[in-house]
């Protein structure tokens, strides 16, 4: 393997390591940088966020689950490299100190970090742009008083300097299997069906750093230009299945609201800076977000294998749990679905509202015309083995006048939709009774009656 | 005076660089690295191990179990009973088994992961239930306190209020994990790096396992990411793994925790069921109670006997309660040994009154502000009498033979002394007089400032209108004793250097885990010398400096060591006195030392050209201080005595809002206002109400312990574990103090600030309750068991709504 990269703005190359080396673990083993923070080793608390350029710009992202092969060709700017080259503090980290925003410390330096590249790119959404820092001393309000405090200050220079740096980096080749467009991929792909696909390595991470398995052989997407893509075409979104959660966010920010504000829920930055639609479709867990809104607004999943393409409705993909129906050597390539649903609205019940994931996923997606049900889809995630459609409650649904008492039907008939199970993150119980009530809100929702607490103003 | 000034955190400008070092940040050449192999099952005879694998891993240099071990090193901090790798049998899931040594971290828990240990799984004690009806206990039987005849006054009581309540763990989640490494010194002697908030205790069971004295062995903390109590007992485990790894391969060792190993392996929050049963009139003050506390401790003693006791000591918070009996229960089960938590038991004993004041404001159809204040302490500036008179501990100290001294695990003094009558100064449970009371102004000047009323009427109105959302609100307030109720931790060392330039070195014996001890106890040392507080070089906490340490915990690192180090600076301040007044032939009290200046006989020197002055005069310019808390006594046998030196205040409004259909809810507006005395450092202490706010808040929401039929913590990494993310602070957060001198002696009129506010949060829980009750008709009370997640808060609203 030999892979090259930027580090605060040095050219490194990196021999011999095993593709699964964690950026975190060759910084604090190998460089001695140590600023950077192990707090969780699976990309939950941002201890250890690093800002890393390439030509889409500057990101915040979890090194923790980060390899190395995943680096190639780009600009890693640590906590080190936060402050200026003799040693100026950056805007945020003067803020820090000044309003109080560091107790232990520990997290600190990956709050710094997060908060440099939001102030490099001008994001004001403190709460939004922190939800994947844990802190557990201050309570965060000391945090965001910095955040606010620096916002107006002007980016220093060597915070820019890596995007024209990356720009005119010659990394050369990737040791490891690092393929530029999707052709090459194909044909690797049929010829070692057995690899593992490595996109944002937000869930294949956790593998190695919890699960500590070897992969191998492994493939890292992160070159794959033509799957990044996301089109409009004929009313419909055409999204690459390398399309970050965050650009996808972006795209459907205006097109699909609920949608969007899901996304913002899903997780934190720095994981929807790595993860793919691609990924989140393809791993086949119950319990994604991305799939049941995609299945309540009809979406078509494209696979290929080799030169072979084909493509199928988003919901029948998933055949079982973790069972999804795909060939050896098959990938998932794209999902395509409409670019306007006005009645969709999605909810996401969890424990915490922030990089949390669902015990329940609801998405609707309900046509009422003259007041009569013309069409219903309903998807769930959390509730089956598989991100599943509420078959029943449509049909109750559908056909019926648009009134209470015929969403009260309906989730009467959602009861023998699901048997959902009870795990650490809700009872069965639970599960089923708020399954059936996101029904009722949705019926609120277009009603216009307020059903969000996060939309309660004081 | 930098004493009082908002300074950052001394290490600030480190953190956020990332120039901070933590334990696993030292350079540490030729290192290996340590992992444990844990208990798959709850509770079993181990039949074989097989860890053959494991040394044939790649990496490893030697893997250690009970058989390599004629001793096995003990871990507890009280009993023990806690062998380093288990003996024979294994008591919880994640109890450490084998121990591996290896040439890296990664190598060491892949090898660990390799073992074959088979177990003839024994029946598991998961429950409070399991235990109660095993009769499965540290102690022989419920510890019982008692003031008055409760049953009777119950059973003469107008009305009675009755229920059972549900209390959840908390995992601490400090962002550094455990860590520690050990460093072979000449002569066998052993440096230790630990992320520990008590160096001694770990210097203690080092030097036990390596069977050396203390003094062979030297503890270094120069910080923690984050404790919380987390770090008081729980890192004795690697420590020692290290130290027995380091003597017998003569490399350095350190081990860390990954996280999922670390929230398994280590003890957490108690759970507990509080079962109680009020006599009240129709205003809702409180004639009888009754309380039985049913703790669920774990697999081993550790702490848990003081924090059950810290619990019943709570059980008052703010209110007399003339007639009470305490029932505490302290179950032995086979799960992770639980332990000290930010509170201490404190929390747990208070939210179980904050229950009943709640229930009954709601039985009665009662405002529960009002029920409250009907219940509080007579407040200090009424009608009393004197105080009794102080009595000292000094000579009553006695431990058993082979005692734990260091640790608050042990069992206490029995100290005689009288009981005060319940008079004119109201006493507590305990026979404390309660003379230091400011809750009725500071819940006065909470409520005016958080337009209380006004809101409450606000939000009923709301209520009306919304069909789904419901908001709530509620205002609670905390009394917190300042002590260790193990009487003789109550006291501290520093040592202070000035050299011969004017930069002066600080040590003591309380250590860094975030709460800016060290800047605190800088300031009080600047303070003395009339310096900026900049001459003063914090050092790391270190067993070979000052000696005997007690845990930083109980809140009380500032008044201890902020004290001991006034003490060893006002010692060489009044030989620098001395000195310079005898050459001007006036009297030393006439020395003035201000603004980095020495004012004597109308002259004024820089602080550093009198410090030369005084070296070449052959003046000792190096001092220790020592400081012992005055006043206390305790029988925890009895329950009585005085074992707080002062109580620390605080109170706080909490509204919430929550969704009906779904239980979701979140904090709209907090407003604290919180006693810390005359501050020592208001920047300081307002960051530690804050987060003690969230924190206590978190264990009470969203943070849920979940653990299978088999004993397996299931809620073991931050993906399902969730502690408080940044958009749950509430959006509007008003944060006070008091400000008004501590009336006791402390360090600069200050009190301690590092778990009282933990308790500001338990308003969170009673928001919600208020908003339940919204959902119904004021028929069923909602019973909220806590954490209050969206499903506990839905479940109760169905119960108002009378759909269960």
């Amino acid at each position: 393997m030999s892979i090259a990269f930027l580090l605060n703005g040095t050219p490194v190359r990196i021999e011999g390591e095993a593709p699964t080396r964690t950026l975190l673990d060759w910084l604090r083993e190998e460089r001695g940088l140590t600023g950077t923070k192990e707090g969780c080793n699976e990309g939950d608390c941002g201890a250890c966020t690093v800002m890393v350029t390439d030509e889409g710009g500057s990101k915040a992202l979890n090194a923790c689950i980060l390899f190395l092969p995943q680096l190639h060709g780009k600009a890693v700017r640590t906590i080190e490299g936060v402050s200026g080259p003799k040693g100026e503090m950056h805007p945020v980290q003067a803020a820090m100190v000044a309003h109080h925003g560091s107790q232990c410390g520990f997290c600190t330096p990956g709050f710094v970090v997060s908060m440099a590249v939001a102030h490099l790119n001008g994001a004001r959404d403190h709460d939004d742009q922190l939800a994947g820092n844990l802190c557990r001393c201050t309570g965060y309000a000391p945090i965001v008083r910095a955040a606010e405090a620096a916002a107006g200050e002007a980016v220093p220079d060597w915070m820019k300097a890596d995007r024209d740096a990356v720009a005119s980096f010659a990394a050369g080749e990737a040791g490891a299997f690092r393929p530029s467009d999707s052709d090459a991929l194909a044909e690797w792909y049929l010829a070692n069906p057995d690899a593992v696909l490595v996109a944002g390595a937000t869930d294949v991470g956790l593998w190695v750093t919890k699960q500590l398995r070897d992969l191998k052989p492994v493939a890292f997407l992160s070159g794959v230009e033509d799957l990044k893509g996301i089109e409009v075409r004929g009313g419909s979104l055409h999204v690459g299945a390398c399309v970050t959660i965050s650009a996808l966010r972006e795209a459907v920010k205006d097109r699909l609201p609920s949608f969007a504000e899901l996304l913002r829920r899903y997780a934190s930055v720095q994981v929807r800076n790595a993860a793919t639609i691609g990924g989140n479709i393809a791993n086949g867990s119950p319990i994604g977000d991305g799939p049941p809104a995609l299945i309540a607004l009809g979406a078509t999943l494209h696979l290929r294998r080799g030169d072979e393409m084909r493509s199928m409705p988003l919901e029948d993909f998933f055949l079982d749990y973790r069972k999804q129906d795909r060939r050896p050597g098959e990938f998932v390539a794209g999902v395509s679905f409409p670019e306007s649903a006005p009645a969709l609205r999605c909810y996401k019940i969890s424990k915490r509202f922030d990089q949390d994931i669902s015990a329940v996923c609801g998405c609707f997606n309900v046509t009422v015309t003259d007041g009569v049900v013309t069409s219903a889809r309903i998807a769930f995630g959390g509730m089956a083995g598989v991100p599943k459609r509420a078959s029943r409650a449509e049909a109750a649904l559908l056909g019926k006048p648009w009134s209470e008492a015929t969403v009260e039907a309906a989730a009467e008939a959602m009861a023998a939709d699901f048997t959902p199970l009870s795990d650490m993150r809700a009872s069965a119980a639970y599960r089923m009774l708020t399954a059936q009530n996101l029904l009722r809100r949705y019926f609120h929702d277009l009603a216009g009656v307020p059903v969000s607490v996060l939309e309660v103003a004081r | 005076m930098s004493m009082g000034k908002a300074l950052p955190h001394d290490a600030a400008p480190l953190h956020v660089t990332g120039q901070a070092r933590y334990v696993d940040d030292l350079p540490l050449a030729n290192a290996l690295h340590l992992a444990f192999g844990l208990s798959t099952v709850a509770h079993g005879e181990i039949t074989g191990m097989d860890l053959s694998a494991v040394r044939a891993a790649p990496g490893v240099v030697a893997v250690l179990s009970a058989e390599d071990f004629d001793d096995m090193p003990d871990c507890s901090p009280s009993a023990h009973d806690e062998p380093l790798l288990a003996v024979g049998k294994v008591h919880y899931v994640g109890q450490p088994v084998f121990l591996v040594v290896a040439e890296s971290h990664l190598a060491a828990r892949k090898a660990a992961r390799l073992g074959k240990v088979s177990y003839r799984e024994l029946p598991a004690l998961l429950t409070v239930d399991d235990a109660l009806a095993a009769n499965s206990r540290f102690e022989q039987g419920p510890v019982i306190w008692a003031k008055g005849d409760a049953a009777r006054a119950i059973e003469k009581a107008p009305r009675v209020v009755e229920g059972s309540f549900e209390v959840g763990g908390q995992e601490h989640f400090y962002l550094e994990g455990q860590v520690a490494a050990a460093i072979p010194q000449e002569g066998g002697d052993m440096v230790v790096h630990s992320s520990t908030q008590h160096p001694t205790e770990v210097q203690h069971k080092v030097a036990h396992a390596l069977h050396m004295p203390m003094s062979s062995v030297r503890v270094e903390v120069r910080r923690m990411g984050g404790g919380f109590g987390g770090k008081e007992s729980q890192g004795n485990a690697l420590a020692i793994a290290c130290a027995v790894a380091a003597r017998l391969t003569g490399r350095p060792c350190r081990m860390r925790y990954d996280r999922d190993d670390d929230m398994v392996i280590t003890g957490k929050r108690h759970d507990l069921r509080i079962v109680y049963r009020a006599g009240v009139d129709e205003e809702g003050r409180i004639l009888g109670l009754e309380f039985t506390h049913l703790f669920r401790c774990g697999w081993s003693q550790d702490l848990s006997l003081p924090v059950a006791d810290r619990a019943m000591l709570h059980a008052d918070n703010c209110y007399h309660l003339p007639h009470i009996r305490i029932e505490s229960h302290r179950l032995k089960t086979n799960t992770c040994s639980a332990t000290a938590y930010r509170g201490f038991g404190g929390p747990q004993g208070m939210v179980g009154i904050e229950r009943v004041m709640d229930h009954v404001a709601f039985v009665l159809g009662r405002e529960p502000l009002e029920v409250r204040k009907a219940n509080f302490y007579r407040g200090m500036g009424d009608p009393g009498g004197q105080p009794p008179d102080p009595r000292d501990i000094s000579g009553q100290m006695k431990a058993g033979s082979g005692a734990d001294l260091t640790s608050r695990g042990a069992a206490g003094p029995v100290g005689s002394h009288d009981l005060p009558p319940d008079g004119r100064v109201q006493t507590t449970p305990y026979h404390m007089p309660v003379e230091d009371f400011i809750g009725h102004d500071l819940v006065a000047e909470l409520e005016r400032t958080s337009d209380y009323r006004a809101r409450k009427a606000e939000i009923a109105e709301w209520n009306a209108r919304s069909p789904v959302l419901k908001r709530g609100i509620a205002l609670t307030p905390v009394k917190f004793g300042i002590s260790f109720t193990l009487t003789w931790l109550n006291q501290a060392g520093a040592l202070v250097h000035v050299y011969q330039d004017g930069s002066i070195a600080l040590n003591h014996g309380g250590t860094e885990m975030g709460q800016g001890l060290f800047q605190k106890v800088a300031q009080v040392t600047a303070s003395v010398f009339g310096v900026d507080v900049g001459l003063v070089k914090i050092t790391a906490t270190d067993t070979g400096k000052v000696p005997n340490t007690s845990a930083t915990a109980a809140s009380s690192g500032s008044d201890l060591n902020g004290m001991a180090a006034r003490a060893a600076a006002e010692t060489i301040r009044g030989r620098l006195a001395e000195f310079i007044a005898e050459k001007h032939q006036v009297k030393a009290s006439t020395v003035r030392f201000v603004d980095g200046t020495v004012k004597v006989a109308g002259e004024v020197y820089d602080w550093a050209r009198v410090v030369a002055w005084a070296y070449q005069a052959r003046v000792s310019l190096s001092s220790t201080g020592y400081y012992a808390t005055p006043k206390i006594i305790w029988d925890r046998v009895k329950g009585t005595g005085r074992p707080f030196f002062y109580f620390a205040y605080g109170a706080a409004v909490t509204e919430v809002v929550i969704d009906r259909l779904t239980g979701e809810n979140r904090i709209l507006r907090a407003d604290l206002l919180h006693d810390t005395g005359t501050s020592l450092n208001p920047a300081l202490d307002i960051g530690q109400v804050e987060g003690a706010y969230v924190q206590g808040a978190g264990w009470l929401t969203t943070e849920e312990l979940v653990w299978d039929g088999k004993g397996r913590l299931m809620t073991h990494a931050p993906s399902t574990y969730k502690i408080p993310a940044c958009s749950d602070r509430p959006r509007d957060f008003r944060v006070a103090l008091w400000g008004r001198p501590n009336r006791e002696d402390s360090v600069g009129k200050s009190k301690a600030v590092g778990e009282p506010p933990f308790m500001l949060g338990i308003s969170a829980l009673m928001a919600l309750s208020d908003a339940v009750a919204a959902c119904g008709d004021g028929s069923v009370y909602p019973a909220l068991d806590a954490p209050a997640t969206a499903e506990r808060v839905l479940m109760a609203v169905r119960r108002v709504e009378g759909c269960v």
